[in-house]
């Protein structure tokens, strides 16, 4: 147990967003969470973002005064944390150390990602900065390249076609059909997935997760406080990380994720739960290598069969990364957000039925981070 | 573009000069001055022989900015004969010709170009062996 919990939760859709500044969509969600917690900008005490890409694709740093500042809370504590694609469970995570400490009473999280202020090979050199500069970015490596060497060796020593990772994607656009909120809201139709136009092959566009901009955001508080704050609370029951080499070239035993299995094991230590408790798990579906081999890592399938999921554990309520979008440095937050919806029965058309207990997990790169929560009603 | 973290790479860029373990014999590269394997310092220089084969591949057709000049092109991870595997480009290959196992030999070529006024950087890319 952690002893914190959600006491309020707000999200953007995610698209394209032309017309809208990052400042922009950390406010909108902001001013939701605000709104669905009863709370005033003045009963924030620190403030944590999430954010990979605005550095490099939007020429802005120093997101945290950026965003206090613009959201009303100038001279709050703020702070950016920045794990490439893991960013928002990594701000989360920061925020849960914050009000554990008790120097922080209650905490406010937003992840923030404006993909689109860069676009072709700009976007791409701005995405590979996740990778090694020295060993894979100098040789004109990409994000999506990385996933298809993965993919590629996978489907080689596993002898895994090509068409077994089509369920993933199948899945997360029948979800994201149903989601207002979803960049993509079309269903897949079988058979499409072998013939998509290729990325980085064996990786195409309906394999990878299109980048999108958004903005997600949780407050955070301890567990006794949020009894009194809130009708419905989101118990925080697992917060942890691992960490495994940027490069794949450099890791050992490269068709394992280290990092997600580390961390999931000792997610499910720390909440003292079991795999049959986990009623949903939204993993990071940026690729579907990522998602086959994420099911492997937490134990809910055995090593080289992640893509025999067959549908019984519900993945990508919401469409994942691949249809709800994928909102880079924001998606941990998203994944708090839609997790919280999920346990508080409001996910309307995406609604699970008898979720009681969620388990998140949010990575950078091909999971050189790894960062798993574990949510439930009180 | 970075002139020094580009320069300070010509060892490995050109001559493949990785690091083999006192302690465990383990050759390592790209270099990290603590052996992979046994976690023992590991800083004696060891010149790799650039002779592989391809462990995994892919073709880049949405390159980064730098990379455009020469797209679509071949990226693999090569496994080494010393043992060490590495990212690079293939080169004198068609994609279609690739596939895992396939020998390989290091050469050198242009990585990256950012135009008239900009750098070009030079290193190691693998063709297949004849
Ligand atoms: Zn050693």
């Amino acid at each position: 147990m952690t002893h914190t919990a959600i006491i309020g939760i707000g999200q953007t859709n995610v698209s394209e967003a032309w017309d809208t500044s990052l400042r922009h969509l950390a406010w909108y969600a902001i001013e939701a969470a605000l709104d669905d917690a009863k709370l005033s900008q003045r009963e924030i005490d620190a403030v944590y973002v999430g954010n990979m890409l605005a550095g490099r694709g939007s020429n802005q740093r120093h997101l945290g005064a950026l965003i206090a500042d613009f959201s009303g809370m100038r001279g709050t504590e703020a702070i950016v944390v920045e794990s490439a694609e893991a960013s928002g469970a990594a701000a989360l995570r920061q925020a849960i150390f914050a009000v554990s400490s008790g120097q922080i009473d209650t905490a406010l999280v937003v992840g923030v990602e404006k993909a689109s202020d860069t676009t072709g090979n700009d976007f791409e050199a701005a995405l590979a900065t996740s990778l090694d500069v020295e060993y894979e970015q100098a040789h004109g490596l990409t994000t999506a390249a990385q996933a298809a060497l993965l993919m590629q060796r996978y489907m080689h020593e596993y002898g895994v076609e090509l068409g077994a990772f089509a369920k993933f994607s199948e899945n997360a656009h029948a979800n994201g059909a149903k989601n207002p909120l979803a960049m993509y809201r079309n269903v897949l139709k079988p058979g499409r997935f072998e013939i998509a136009p290729t990325v980085a092959p064996p990786v195409s566009l309906f394999d990878a997760a299109p980048a999108g901009d958004g903005g997600a955001c949780v407050i955070v508080t301890r567990t006794d406080r949020a009894m009194e704050m809130a009708a419905e609370p989101i118990l925080i029951r697992a917060s942890a990380t691992a960490t495994d080499t940027l490069a794949l070239h450099d890791r050992r035993d490269m068709l394992w994720l280290q990092a997600a299995a580390l961390s999931s094991q000792a997610a499910f230590a720390q909440a003292g739960l079991a795999h049959a408790d986990i009623d949903l798990f939204e993993l990071h579906d940026g690729y579907t290598i990522l998602a086959a081999m994420s099911l492997e890592a937490a134990g809910f399938a055995e090593r080289g069969a992640g893509t025999t999921w067959d549908g019984t554990m519900p993945l990508s309520s919401f469409g994942g990364l691949k249809a709800r979008g994928n909102p880079l440095g924001a998606t941990g937050v998203y994944q708090a957000v839609e997790a919280a919806r999920q346990l508080r029965g409001q996910a309307a058309d995406c609604q699970i039925e008898n979720v009681r207990t969620v388990m998140t997990q949010n990575l950078g790169g091909l999971a050189a981070t790894a960062i798993t929560h574990v949510f439930s009603l009180v | 573009m970075q002139v020094a973290q580009n320069w300070r790479l010509n060892q490995q860029r050109y001559r493949l000069m990785g690091e083999e373990c006192p302690n465990c014999s383990v050759k390592i590269f790209p270099p990290r001055d603590v052996c992979p394997a046994c976690m023992a310092p590991a800083k004696e220089l060891f010149a790799l022989t650039g002779v592989g084969e391809v462990f995994s591949y892919t073709t880049v057709y949405h390159p980064p900015a730098g990379y455009e000049f020469n797209a679509p092109y071949v990226v693999a991870l090569i496994k080494l004969d010393e043992g060490p595997v590495l990212t690079a480009q293939l080169t004198d290959v068609e994609p279609e010709d690739v596939s895992i196992g396939m020998p390989v030999e290091a050469v050198t070529r242009k990585l990256r170009s950012d135009g008239d006024e900009g750098m070009i950087v030079y290193g190691y890319k693998f063709r297949p062996i004849m």
